[in-house]
């Protein structure tokens, strides 16, 4: 079942409607619920492999709905540690479970200062009541 | 004029809803210094007869395979086009629909695609391939485009012995792609492996036709073998027709199978319209350019048809598309899955052995020095006439027969040689008075 | 419905072939075939029965109305099929002497000549086999006229409206894609242009009337930017429909422009193709045609090869010439009063819109020319029912839909070109289907939201399909995808078209 709207507390969000959970000096990366409804049910998810370098403002990999496909753009620079294999097997879990189980990549952090230019939760739907 | 149904009536009705007094004023918005003022400079029209007899006239200065006993080859074929291939076309639908982006109104166009696509992945031996490209050349340059893609390199290899227009045509899309092409020769008509494996260092695809422009049987596996020890798609150029008694390029190692349908169920028209064929092992399928027809379900379980895949293409990835490719060639293809089911398997090994027990026969009643001598051939066989063949042709036709192709028109070495090509519709009869024209 | 190779049977077939008393050469053992091609095996009979079966459940343009924006879908005459049939055309070897060919050449030449009439433009190539290939080859022409030139240029523009070719071409041809923006008009945004548009930029690529059936008011201005800055104009003619006779490319200020033959000309879709993309150029940009060029000399037609500007081949031989010989037909069968027919397709539509306007929402409210676009977003915001609802409820009424959710910044748009072809009863009755729609997605949307109710099949699961990858038939391995239950937020999730 596609989950219903929400933007958790505790995230960190980007104007490309990407969240970021930070950990340390890791973090867990995925797309906000406003992404997912707007492309629909996923059948593609196409991943960085591990070890790549992704930066900040630029695609690191894209998804696929049957009627659109949408660049993934990381909200924070780092080393992809791990892909969730999850998401490339079954990708309607980033439908299910966008900020859980649909998580797409982990990365280590290589410009922590970064995460200080993200929005949080009030910001975020903030922007979105922008658009 | 008879495609209009508009009368003075219908006109007045529709201009009194729009609310403007003549059709001059729909046109206000076109500024008055781009108003063509004059009728186009173009021939009164003709009505139907007279059109038909002014076609005739021209169509009438044309020597047809009618006309005159033929054995051009050299990528295009006289082969025989079976009565059902009309069937397909009698019926409007099939001319006149699109592309079928409603799938509910396009079932029989899409089955007849999915049939299609069915009929290719097993005479190539591969597991998809596109809804048609538009034809055996620009088909590698889809290849090589895709290649490209698949492993990030920029060189491609084709062999010399492959068509000299398709080699052009892939030459042509070369620096748009940002390709580097570099070709291997060929040594007594065929390609050596070793040399395909040197060249093909840091390739992203060799592209080699077998059987190849001379008709020759390449090494096939061996080249196959050679492009993937250098990490470069091995791309095969086939001929649908030979594929009955030929090995499928997806047995012995190739990740594309690419030809030109126009043997298999087309008319020659002068050139086309045909169809292009691609197919590929499955791990390339998101690479793939055009349109792929998949089967699933609608809401009540029942089986259908349906367009997919298509964040591959450019409606919906625009500039990153596999490819720009719209329009493509459907119908043809459709002739194609026609005519390759009237063939059955036991009638495309039948109509291949055929071809090569004729090509075999001419070669003997023609007494003539073959110019790759040691090579097995398929439908195809070059013969040196000891002047150049431009000549040999010209006295041949006065006798009202076309001997085949002069290979210097491509090849400088090969100015002397003579392409013979020898369908099913050529009889032992047909190649002993070849034999006679071409005599002593 | 059965697929062909659940009709076969081990043993049967079509074909018959000659049979010579002839010993049939070896094949060396390692190139011959080793498991024969799971061809259909059927006889005469049931492969007629099977392609009747499929043409049965196919609609084309001999079967109903069939609005597809930019596609124009106008009647194919009949007398073209007779004429492409004669023996003089369908079973001339391309190869054939120059000699033996005089009235091929002749018809393509007199065929080049009243396309360069047509826009306005001095040299054609009937070589590419699509308009995307016409769009491709144009932009080969534009990187050889730069390189000869010595000018390095890297960016190609194209409208926000552009259909998804334009773009997809831009980049297999090596260029950099930038859009530039519509305004309200539906005109391109000319301050958005000029603030884009530097020494580096190639070209533009633009269609006119717009995607939007708009007649773009500053085109000549357009014209003006991008020659001052020494680019070069391309026309997509997927529109030409609307304006032959009336107004010309050429006259515009494009330098290069493609046909699409299957549009303007009548050339049949044939379920997806084939068709033709000739372009037409500006005369600075002929040497760069592709080879080989068909001429007239003084004893007859011929084939120039002798091109060394030339960009090359993009297709083999001289192009799709049966689709020659019907846009050729169909040209003659019209002559001058070939500008009726823009006419009389631009009265359809205007006559289609003015009775739409009140059920519809218009979005750029001007005069359209052979096609206009609609959107159903009022009815999406009030009943929750969709273009593509609307799209499916057509079926019912007997029309195919129109093109749906392009141009891309209309929401839930319903483009609409009915072409010269029809007649106002047709039109009156599409207009009634699509009032009856309108007053449906109020009173009972749910017979929107199952549509069709009449055909073949309903909705057809189009994630399964993208997720499944189901492209051939697997024979003993066949998938059964009924097993697989459509899950219903899997056909909802299917937003847009």
């Amino acid at each position: 079942m596609p989950a219903a709207e929400s933007y958790p507390d505790g995230l960190k969000y980007h104007r490309e409607h990407d969240w970021a959970r930070i950990e340390g000096d890791e973090a867990t990366l995925g797309i906000t619920w406003f992404a997912v409804d707007a492309l629909g049910e996923l059948v593609h998810y196409e991943p960085p492999r591990e070890g790549a370098t992704i930066a900040k403002d630029s695609p690191y990999g894209e998804v696929e709905s049957v009627k659109a496909v949408s660049d993934v753009v990381a909200p924070l620079s780092g080393e992809v540690v791990e892909v969730n294999a999850t998401v490339v097997e079954a990708p309607e879990t980033v439908n299910d479970d966008p900020y859980g189980e649909g998580w797409l990549i982990r990365i280590r952090l290589t410009e922590p200062t970064e995460v200080d230019d993200l929005l949080d939760v009030e910001a975020y739907r903030s922007f979105l009541g922008e658009q | 004029m008879s495609h209009l149904s508009l009368t003075e009536r219908d006109r007045s009705e529709m201009l009194a809803a729009i609310g403007v007094d003549s059709i001059e004023e729909l046109f206000v918005d076109i500024p008055e210094t781009l108003r063509l003022r004059r009728p186009l400079a173009l021939e009164p029209a003709l009505s139907e007869p007279e059109l038909v007899r002014h076609l005739e006239e021209l169509a009438g200065r044309n020597v047809h395979t009618g006309r005159e006993l033929s054995f051009l080859g050299a990528g295009m074929y006289d082969h025989y086009v079976p009565a059902v291939v009309d069937a397909l076309l009698a019926r409007g639908e099939f001319l006149t629909a699109y592309t079928p982006y409603q799938p509910e109104m396009s079932q029989g166009v899409l089955q007849a695609i999915f049939e299609y696509q069915t009929v290719i992945c097993e005479l190539t031996g591969m597991d998809v391939t596109n809804a048609s490209g538009y034809d055996g050349t620009t088909v590698a340059a889809d290849a090589c485009y895709l290649a490209k893609g698949t492993t990030g390199r920029s060189k491609v290899v084709v062999t010399e012995a492959t068509s000299p227009q398709v080699r052009q045509v892939v030459k042509t899309y070369a620096p748009g792609f940002g390709l580097e092409v570099i070709e291997v020769p060929h040594r007594d008509g065929v390609t050596d492996p070793e040399e395909l494996r040197s060249a093909a260092e840091g390739a992203a695809c060799v592209v080699f036709q077998h059987p190849n422009f001379f008709g020759c049987l390449e090494p096939a596996p061996e080249l196959a073998a050679a492009a993937n020890d250098a990490g470069a798609l091995p791309v095969a150029h086939v001929d649908p027709l030979s594929l009955g008694v030929l090995e499928a390029p997806g047995a012995y190692g190739c990740a594309l199978a690419i030809g030109e349908g126009q043997g298999a169920g087309n008319p020659l028209s002068y050139g086309g319209p045909h169809y292009g064929f691609l197919a590929a092992k499955t791990e390339y399928t998101r690479r793939m350019p055009g349109r792929i027809i998949g089967e699933t379900t609608d809401v009540d379980g029942r089986r259908g048809y349906v367009l997919t895949l298509q964040t591959r293409e450019q409606h919906i990835r625009r500039e990153k598309a596999t490819s720009n490719i719209t329009t493509n060639q459907t119908l043809l293809a459709l002739a194609g899955l026609t005519y390759l089911s009237w063939l059955g398997p036991d009638g495309l090994r039948e109509v291949g052995e055929t071809c090569m027990a004729l090509a075999e026969y001419a070669k003997e009643r023609l007494d003539l020095p073959l110019a790759f001598p040691q090579q097995a051939t398929f439908k195809e066989f070059a013969v040196a006439v000891g002047r150049p063949a431009r000549e040999v042709i010209r006295a041949a036709r006065a006798q009202g027969v076309h001997p085949g192709y002069a290979l210097g028109r491509d090849y400088a070495e090969l100015d002397d040689a003579l392409l013979v090509a020898v369908t099913e519709k050529r009889t032992p009869e047909d190649i002993d008075r070849l034999a006679e024209v071409l005599g002593p | 419905m059965k697929l062909i190779f659940e009709k076969s049977q081990s043993g049967r077939r079509a074909s018959s072939l000659p049979h010579h008393d002839l010993p049939v050469p070896e094949i060396p053992e390692e190139l011959r075939r080793s498991q024969p091609p799971r061809l259909p095996e059927v006889a005469e009979p049931e492969l007629v029965r099977h392609l009747t079966a499929l043409a049965d459940r196919t609609f084309g343009i001999d079967t109903g109305f069939y609005p597809l924006g930019s596609c124009t879908m106008k009647h194919n005459p009949r007398v073209n099929e007779r004429v492409v049939n004669l023996p003089g055309f369908r079973d001339l070897h391309p190869h054939q002497e120059v000699e033996g060919s005089q009235g091929a050449l002749e018809l393509m030449w007199r065929l080049q000549e009243i396309l360069g009439e047509v826009a306005g433009l001095d040299a054609v190539s009937l070589q590419p086999a699509a308009g995307s290939q016409g769009e491709l080859t144009g932009l080969m022409l534009m990187r050889a006229y730069f390189a000869e030139r010595g000018e390095e240029r890297d960016t190609v523009m194209t409208a926000d409206t552009a259909h998804g070719t334009n773009p997809a071409s831009v980049t297999m041809s090596g260029y950099k894609l930038q859009k530039v923006g519509t305004d309200d008009r539906g005109n391109l945004d000319l301050d958005d242009l000029r603030s884009k548009v530097t020494e580096r930029t190639a070209g533009l690529m633009l269609t006119n009337p717009s995607t939007l059936g708009l007649f773009d008011e500053h085109i000549e201005e357009v014209a003006r930017i991008f020659h001052d800055a020494g680019a070069l104009l391309y026309y997509d003619g997927a529109n030409l429909n609307a304006v032959c006779g009336i107004s010309r490319p050429g006259d515009m200020g494009f330098d290069i422009v493609h046909y699409n033959l299957h549009k303007t000309f009548s050339q049949p879709h044939g379920g997806g193709g084939p068709g033709g993309g000739p372009v037409a150029v500006r005369s600075e940009l002929e040497p760069f045609l592709p080879v080989p060029a068909v001429v007239r000399r003084a004893d007859g037609f011929d084939l120039d090869f002798d091109r060394p500007l030339s960009i090359g081949k993009v297709r083999g031989f001289t192009g799709p010439f049966g689709v020659f010989v019907r846009a050729y037909a169909f040209i003659r069968a019209y002559g001058p009063a070939l500008k009726e027919m823009s006419e009389v397709a631009v009265l359809n539509a205007n006559y289609l819109l003015a009775r739409l306007r009140t059920a519809y929402e218009l979005p750029f409210d001007r005069l359209p020319m052979h096609e206009f676009v609609l959107s159903a977003r009022a009815l999406k915001r009030e009943h929750g029912v969709t273009a593509l609802d609307v799209a499916k409820r057509l079926m019912d009424y007997g029309f195919h839909p129109p093109t749906i959710y392009f141009p891309l910044i209309v929401p839930e748009a319903l483009m609409i070109e009915p072409t010269e072809t029809e007649a106002k009863e047709t039109l009156d009755a599409f207009v009634e289907a699509m009032l009856a729609i309108a007053r449906e997605a109020e009173v009972t949307p749910a017979l929107l939201k199952e549509a069709p109710h009449s055909r073949p099949v309903r909705r057809l699961d189009e994630v399964k399909a993208a997720k499944r990858a189901v492209v051939k038939f697997g024979f003993d391995e066949h998938p059964d995808l009924s097993l697989e239950p459509s899950e219903p937020r899997a056909l909802e999730a299917q937003k847009g078209a």
